[in-house]
């Protein structure tokens, strides 16, 4: 079943697309999650994911990530696999999960030095710009045990600012973001996809990045007779 | 435009990154080493304070003591990381996994491994090793101690997604590390009855060149297994 495109004018549509999946089939716990899923993204796109909750949102997302393969079908990046090509995949792709990477021992400053440093040359300069620009000046030297919720997810955003990856790939980023941060997360999303970029986010909260936005509901690609399935086999 | 970084800045990164954690949490890092003190220092109260019957039993002591400590310490290794999701950015950077993996195991003995090292003449002395021991006694430590941390990280990256580890990590790294036990106290043995250890320690620099280049390959594979 295909994606439901809420609009179609995106900048590069007859281009390669950057990330592209097909028949993607995962099942968990003799469960099938989704299959014969299918899914492009261009540059200059924003793909909002939605389903309900247990439908694989997040499992397809490190599936796409690499994070986890127990699923069938073939991810390809730039029209080519990511299996064997992952180096130039991986150094495009800027994930960010339910679990956001910071230390709660090291500051701010200190766990962007070590995520920015596995994928970019970024100087502290860098890093001190990003997180005033994502609204965490002051908490430069504070350990992140002492901040928040939606300060420490702040802190992994702010790697939005200096990675030069185009695709992004956001687990529920609105989750714990205040009003102000939500609206400078759509804001780096617009953003991201003016510069060619690319981004597929998960989340329950109505995007407006307006006229990029694509959403694709996992819901629809749950094959019924599989729901059925336990039944039939008693 | 932001340059990509190189693999070597990406591998002191995280060496960096990882000591700091360790100095900010560095409590936790006596653990293991006032585990090694204690269990060393009861010997000579439990079994005999007398000269003779320590020399007897003290390289052993020292080697299962230090393998002992090492395994309380192993756990610190991917724990937290696995936990506040650090992990997957790790295994997400476009680097070789080898390097990172090396990258932590390095960090991870500078900081539990080689202050045992470090302790070990002191607590030598307590057992009443002889003084030609000394050398062979620090130097198959200094060389047995990476191998055991290595070997750990296999353990832990293996069990990091398990609830309740309990005795598995032990159950698993244990085994793999008696041949670092045997060639480190033969070597030792060796040394006290004034023989030539260059075989024994040729067989350690041997068994470390092996951990060093397969234990990360298999630490990484194991970390995939288990953030999937």
């Amino acid at each position: 079943m295909p994606a439901t495109p809420s609009t179609s004018d995106s900048p590069a549509a007859n281009s390669t697309p950057l990330l592209a999946a097909r028949n993607l089939i995962c099942e968990r716990d003799d469960r099938v999650l989704f299959a014969g899923l299918d899914l492009e993204l261009r540059s200059g796109e924003v793909v909002q994911l939605k389903g309900s909750n247990g439908s694989g949102k997040t499992t397809l997302l490190r599936i796409l990530c690499g994070l986890n393969d127990s699923f069938s079908g073939e991810i390809q990046w730039q029209g080519r696999p990511i299996k064997g090509h992952s180096d130039a995949y991986l150094s495009n792709l800027l994930y960010i999960g339910h679990h956001v990477g910071v230390n709660k021992v090291l500051t701010p400053v200190e766990n962007l030095r070590w995520s920015c440093a596995l994928h970019e040359i970024a100087t502290d300069v860098d890093i001190l710009q990003a997180l005033d620009r994502i609204g965490l000046r002051g908490y430069e030297e504070s350990r992140c045990m002492t901040l928040s919720a939606g300060q420490k997810q702040r802190v992994s955003l702010a790697r939005l600012l200096i990675s030069p990856a185009r695709l992004w790939i956001l687990d529920e980023p609105f989750t714990t973001l205040d009003v102000n941060g939500v609206k400078l997360l759509e804001t780096l999303l617009a953003d991201h996809v003016e510069n060619s970029g690319a981004a597929l986010v998960t989340t329950h909260h109505n995007l407006s990045v307006a006229h990029h936005l694509r959403v694709l509901n996992l819901d629809t690609h749950v094959p019924d007779e599989t729901i059925l399935q336990p039944e039939g086999g008693w | 435009m932001v340059a990509q970084s190189t693999t070597f800045s990406a591998f002191s990164a995280t060496l960096k990154r990882d000591l700091l954690i360790a100095f900010k949490r560095r409590n936790d890092l006596m653990n293991p080493l006032m585990f090694f003190f204690i269990v060393v220092t009861l010997f000579p109260i439990g079994i005999t304070p007398e000269r003779e019957g320590l020399r007897e039993i003290a390289v052993g002591v020292l080697w299962v003591s230090a393998l002992l400590a090492s395994l309380l310490s192993m756990d610190n290794l991917y724990r937290s990381d696995y936990e506040d999701g650090s992990l997957e950015q790790l295994l997400l950077t476009p680097h070789p996994l080898y390097f990172m993996v090396l990258a932590k195991v390095i960090s991870h003995w500078l900081v539990s491994g080689l202050p045992l090292v470090l302790l070990s003449p002191i607590l030598g002395y307590v057992l009443a090793l002889p003084a030609e021991a000394y050398w062979t006694m620090i130097v198959t430590l200094l060389m047995g101690t990476p191998v055991l941390s290595l070997l750990g990280s296999i353990g832990v990256a293996l069990t990091v997604s398990l609830g309740s580890r309990g005795l598995i990590l032990a159950m698993i790294i244990l085994p793999m590390s008696v041949p670092v036990l045997i060639a480190g106290t033969l070597a030792v043995d060796q040394a006290l009855a004034g023989g030539a250890v260059a075989g024994h320690l040729a067989i350690m620099g041997a068994m470390l060149a092996a951990a060093l280049s397969l234990a990360p390959l298999a630490s990484a594979a194991a970390l995939r297994i288990s953030v999937s």
